[in-house]
Parts: structure tokens; C-alpha cells; sequence
């Protein structure tokens, strides 16, 4: 997250301190809140593992272990960075229009699911056809479900916020209600699950990892929405509907139907996330995909700060993170909820420091000023 | 045959109504007076997990679950505190925080939580209402817990307190025009945080209910998002305390769908009733809410309304 270089700032200094002074000064430093958040998150995170009388450092060490440590830790964690990076797009584009929606576990169980019932509705299609139509029955059912969140939000006035999270409720429970009932596989007993996937139509590993092709759509997913987002007449639309709607109308902008593209393609994110789970991960659609990526995705994008570049990288933080529980569990004794409120300091802490950024631009303000004066001795020195 | 089972739906209805919008009650009750004062929290799902399980570990340690309920409201006021100072800074977004607080609440309850999965503390008692009859529905129905009365006065008294009260007179103030609030001299920041905190303490209640008297013990999937519907029962509600009861009691039924149907034998459908509560808050959420102007009664300041 601190990887971005801001514009401007690297042309312009040479030496660190000059550099950080520089980048104070452009006010576009995004690295400082994230630093302090980052550095606020450990710090309460540590005295929050001494009150309970827990080895701190030993589980920070451990944390950085399971997360990076080996080459295990690193396809455990490119794993679960995978349908990462795909939830966050899910918050991340929406964010540009101005919206908050946070329904991304219910697009990627029904993407799942739609992607999990195509070799029922279709059998016998050649393996690779196979595979597009269930990636695109999977983004096509995500993507509708959370432009419903932005419909209900443009025509009705309903919060997308609370409406996203709501159907993302409903999308469960219909979820569970045709796994365990009119889609279910009779041979699976315990667990209930949808028929298991025809071998030809899993999805491998790449070549040389033990990690699915689902982490470099993911990549590539993020790297397709930054390019439209930054570089595309679109894009640039749904920047100004999320700045300011009210200019976006005057300048006769199509708002409710960039508000609708951009949920719609958030939710094809989500969805896509659920097919390569269905289809590389677990091999049909089962309870298991409800494994809380949608949730994790909103801390992803948030750390991102809505950046899809900057999504790439935390998603293998947070990935990483999540990674390390088990670890955490066999070797402290730790619950497994611990990388739970790991995050949750994490996600408070981003959003309590970005408060400094307004005080950086008062400080920003008074060196200016300062600055004005300064030249004039330096001038007369030299 | 037929009758005995649209009978005993209804008793299944009406004691759910009670038993299972108790919960509804006291959180709603506290999204309304932090959105009288212009702040929305959505984290008040977090606080009331929080304060299931510290109610529950409270009451297990003390050996009196009204103990419990204290000390899950304290947990509540403090989180609610927090929530209340950081939308206070600058730049930062009440629902992005409350989001933040739902994913940290959740966390700390389950991380704190773990060693009170098995044991078993005291419960809430319940009222016996139904004494004088002789039928064991109908008496079963009539139990009804001390906490849901104490929601009731307390629903009532908010709205006398809200239309009549100084304080009552400041908070509305101030959650629906800062800026007259500010000329007048009010503390805008304090009495948000003070809306904020009270409303921390009421969902934390709401919570020791869930983990203390129905259903009843402490696990980590105690709470389905009680704390994210108050938002939209308060909009059902138009902001009325008295309203949220109504409201509440009408979650409760809707909630108890699903288990009187199992009750009477319908068992297919069984997770399409049980979502009924969220299918009815959003069909409710889409009637009420309006895209060109703000709800008539909301208090100007909230940012959850546009």
C-alpha cells in the first residue's frame, strides 16, 4: 500500500528527508496515514496480546511466518489472496460512484453457485467453453445482484450500504436453500454440496505453484480496472459522479447508469471469486465457499483505499494475515479469531488516522507561508 | 386439525414477536438516539456481539445475570464512546467506522469468548404471566422476560424525553441542523459522543438479552445482523421511539417465522423463513424511502439519508 510512488514527488527530491518533506508538502502523501495506521494497529494489537498475558512478540513473529515465512506460507497466502482480490473490486469500483456497498459474500455464494449448477444445464460442452460459460454465468449473477444495490440506491433512495449487506443476507439463505434442498447431491451427507464439478471443468494450479489460475485473473482483474478507471472516458464519468453528483448531472453525465456499470462490474468481480472457488478450490458449491473473503474484501479495498493497484498489494497482506491463524492456533494456543481482531484494529485504525490528512494540508499551509519568507534569506545567503 | 395448527402459529407468533424483537427493541432504541443526533452506527452489530459475550462471561463470573446485563452495557458505552470520538475527527466517515466496528467488535467477542462456549451461567428470569391458565401454549406464550417491560417504559420514556426534555430538545438540535446548534451554543461534538455512547449501551443490553435469555447461551453465531437491521427499523420507524417498539415487535414476528412453521410441521424452506426478517427490513426499506427528497422526519444532519 505504500508501494505507489505520488506524482510528482519523486522527480522532485533526492535525499529520504527532503523526499518525506516533499511529500508532505504536495499533500498527496498517502503513505503517512497508512503508516501510522499500520503502526497504531501493532502497537494496540501487541498491548491487546500482553493484557491477556500472551507471548506478543513471539505472535507477531509468527503471524509474519505463517503469512511469508515459507514457500508453504506463501501459496497459503496467495490462496487466500485470490478471491481477494476480486471481492475488493466489489467495493473498490462501486467506491468511485460514490458508493459504500458491503454485500460482496452474497455475489460471490450466488457467482458460485451459477458457475457450480452450468455442466448440469449444460453438459457435455468441451472443457474450455465449459469454463467461459460458468465465468460468465458467475459474474453475470454477481453482477446483477449488486446492481440491484445500486438500482434500489438511484430509484428508490434506499442506502446502499445497509441494502447490499441485506441481500447479501437473502443471497445466503437462497444460497442454502437450493444447496441443501432442490440442488443438493444426495451422495454428499454431512457436507451438504451441489453435484461435484466433471474433472475437465476444474481449474489447476499455475505452473510451478500450488496456487489456481484464480490469483492471476484476480492480478489481472485489478490491473483492468485500474487501467479503465484511470485511463478510460468512463472511468473518468464515474470519478465525477462519486466526486460531486450534482456537477456530474450539470455536465449531463448518464449518472444512474455509470452508478449501475460500476456496481454491476463489482459484482461480476464478486462472482468470478465464487466460480474460481467452485471450480479450483472446492469442486462444487457447498457452505465452504461462505468463508468471509466477501467480508475481508471491504478491509482489502478500504487499506487500498478503493486503489485496485493498491488492492493487488493488500490483498496479500490481509491474505497473509489470514493465513497465519492456523499457525497462530497450533503453536500459542491462540483463538482463531485472533486474525480477526487483527483486522479489526486494522480497518478502525485506516480510517481514524486518515483525520492527519487534513492537518497535513493546515501544516502544509503554515510551511508554504513559512516558505514564502525563507527563499529570501536563502537568496541573500548564498 | 387445521385449526389447532393456525392456533398455535399465532401463540408461536405472538411469543416470538416479544421474544425474539426484544433484541430488535433495545438496539433500535439506540440507533434512534444516535441518529437523532446526526450520526449513524452501523457498528452497533459489533457492539452487540460484544455484549453478548461479556454478559454472558459477566454473569458466569458474578453468579447474576442482571450483573451481566450491567456489564455488557458498559462494554457497549465504550465502544460506543470510541465510535462516537473518531467520527468526531476529521475526514472520517460514520458508516466506513462502523463497518470497521462491526469487524473489530466481532473479533474481540469471539477472541474473549472462546473459554464460554461451554459453560453454562445464570439466565434472565422471566415473568409468568400466563399462570391463571391452564394452557401450556398459551402459558409457554406468557413468559415473558423482565427486560422486554424494561424496553417498553424505557421506548416510552425516550419519547417523552425526546419531545419534552431539554436534553431531548439538544440532541434533536443537534443532529438535525449543526449549524443552528452551534450559534446557539451548544457542544455538538459532546452531545454526539454522549447519543453515541447511550446508544453503545442500549445494543450492548440488546445483546446480553440474546446470549442470557433467548436463545440463551453464547456461540458465535448468536447474532445474524440484528444490529445492521436497527438502522433500517429506525427508518421504518421514523425516528419515534415508540415506533421502534412497534417496529421491533414486528421484527420479532417475522424472525419467528421460521421456527413456529417448524413448529406446526412446515419444514421445507426452512433458511427462505428464516431470512424472512431481512427480506421484510429491505421490501420495508424500499416502500418508506424516497430518491428525490430525504424522509420528512429525519434529522438533517444524517448522512445515511442523502
Amino acid at each position: 500500500m505504500t508501494s505507489l510512488p505520488a506524482p510528482g514527488v519523486a522527480a522532485a527530491a533526492t535525499s529520504p528527508l527532503l523526499r518525506l518533506r516533499s511529500a508532505l508538502l504536495n499533500g498527496s502523501a498517502p503513505a503517512l496515514p497508512t503508516l501510522c495506521a499500520l503502526a497504531g494497529t501493532l502497537l494496540l494489537f501487541v498491548l491487546f496480546l500482553l493484557v491477556q498475558g500472551k507471548p506478543a512478540g513471539e505472535a507477531c513473529l509468527l503471524i509474519f511466518q505463517g503469512a511469508f515465512g515459507t514457500m508453504f506460507a506463501w501459496q497459503n497466502t496467495l490462496q487466500r489472496a485470490a478471491p481477494l482480490l476480486l471481492t475488493a473490486l466489489c467495493v473498490a469500483l462501486p467506491a468511485r460512484v460514490g458508493l459504500i456497498v458491503i454485500g460482496g459474500e452474497g455475489a460471490l455464494a450466488l457467482g458460485g453457485l451459477a458457475a457450480a449448477v452450468m455442466p448440469q444445464l449444460l453438459p457435455g460442452l468441451p472443457s474450455l467453453v465449459m469454463l467461459v460459460v460458468m465465468a460468465l454465468a458467475a459474474m453475470l449473477a454477481g453482477g446483477l445482484w449488486i446492481a440491484l444495490c445500486g438500482g434500489l440506491r438511484q430509484w428508490r433512495g434506499v442506502n446502499e450500504t445497509i441494502a447490499s449487506l441485506l441481500l447479501s443476507y437473502l443471497a445466503v439463505a437462497v444460497f442454502k436453500h437450493l444447496v441443501e434442498g432442490p440442488l443438493r447431491d444426495p451422495a454428499s451427507l454431512n457436507k451438504p454440496s451441489t453435484l461435484p464439478l466433471p474433472d475437465p471443468y476444474l481449474i489447476g494450479s499455475m505452473p510451478g505453484l500450488e496456487v489456481h489460475w484464480g490469483l492471476a485473473w484476480g492480478a489481472l482483474a485489478c490491473l483492468a480496472a485500474w487501467v479503465f478507471l484511470r485511463h478510460s472516458v468512463p472511468g473518468f464519468a464515474m470519478g465525477v459522479v462519486g466526486g460531486n453528483v450534482r456537477t456530474a448531472r450539470l455536465v449531463g453525465l448518464p449518472v444512474n447508469r455509470l452508478i449501475l456499470t460500476a456496481c454491476a462490474l463489482g459484482g461480476a468481480a464478486a462472482g468470478l471469486a465464487g466460480m474460481f472457488e467452485v471450480s479450483a478450490v472446492q469442486g462444487s458449491a457447498t457452505s465452504a465457499l461462505l468463508a468471509g473473503y466477501g467480508f475481508s474484501g471491504i478491509l482489502v479495498a478500504f487499506a487500498a483505499r478503493q486503489n485496485p493497484l493498491a488492492i493487488i498489494v493488500c490483498a496479500l497482506v490481509i491474505g497473509g494475515v489470514e493465513a497465519s491463524g492456523s499457525l497462530l492456533q497450533r503453536r500459542l494456543d491462540l483463538p482463531d479469531a485472533t486474525t480477526l481482531v487483527l483486522q479489526g484494529l486494522l480497518f478502525c485504525n485506516l480510517l481514524a488516522w486518515e483525520a492527519i490528512t487534513g492537518r497535513l494540508a493546515a501544516l502544509k499551509l503554515r510551511w508554504q507561508q513559512q516558505a514564502q519568507v525563507i527563499p529570501a534569506k536563502e537568496a541573500g545567503h548564498a | 386439525m387445521h385449526d389447532i395448527d393456525f392456533t398455535t402459529l399465532l401463540l408461536a407468533l405472538f411469543a416470538g414477536a416479544i421474544r425474539v424483537g426484544t433484541p430488535f427493541l433495545f438496539v433500535s432504541l439506540g440507533e434512534c438516539l444516535t441518529e437523532k443526533g446526526g450520526r449513524v452506527n452501523l457498528g452497533l452489530e459489533g457492539i452487540l456481539v460484544c455484549g453478548a459475550m461479556t454478559g454472558y462471561a459477566a454473569s458466569f463470573y458474578s453468579g447474576s445475570a442482571w450483573l451481566g446485563v450491567l456489564a455488557a452495557g458498559c462494554t457497549g458505552l465504550l465502544l460506543g464512546v470510541l465510535h462516537g470520538v473518531v467520527c468526531s475527527l476529521p475526514r472520517v466517515n460514520d458508516i466506513a467506522f462502523g463497518i470497521a466496528l462491526m469487524l473489530l467488535g466481532t473479533g474481540l467477542a469471539f477472541f474473549l469468548g472462546k473459554p464460554f462456549i461451554q459453560p453454562q451461567a445464570p439466565m434472565l428470569p422471566s415473568i409468568d404471566l400466563g399462570a391463571w391458565s391452564s394452557n401450556d401454549r398459551l402459558h409457554h406464550a406468557l413468559q415473558i422476560n423482565a427486560l422486554f417491560f424494561i424496553g417498553v417504559v424505557l421506548a416510552l420514556v425516550l419519547q417523552w424525553g425526546l419531545s419534552a426534555t431539554r436534553w431531548g430538545l439538544a440532541l434533536r438540535l443537534v443532529g438535525d441542523h449543526a449549524e443552528t446548534a452551534r450559534a446557539l451554543g451548544y457542544r455538538l461534538t459532546g452531545t454526539r459522543i454522549a447519543a453515541t455512547a447511550a446508544g453503545g449501551f442500549l445494543a450492548a443490553v440488546g445483546g446480553a438479552y440474546l446470549s442470557l435469555y433467548y436463545p440463551g447461551s453464547w456461540n458465535e453465531g448468536l447474532s445474524s445482523g440484528q444490529g445492521l437491521m436497527a438502522v433500517a427499523l429506525v427508518i421504518f420507524a421514523r425516528w419515534q421511539p415508540w415506533r421502534c417498539l412497534l417496529a421491533a415487535l414486528l421484527f420479532g414476528a417475522a424472525g419467528a417465522l421460521g421456527p413456529a412453521l417448524q413448529a406446526v410441521g412446515v419444514t421445507s424452506g426452512y433458511y427462505l423463513f428464516n431470512a424472512a426478517p431481512y427480506a421484510l427490513t429491505l421490501l420495508i426499506m424500499i416502500m418508506t424511502c424516497r430518491p428525490d427528497r430525504t424522509l420528512s422526519s429525519a434529522p438533517g444532519e444524517l448522512s445515511l439519508t442523502r
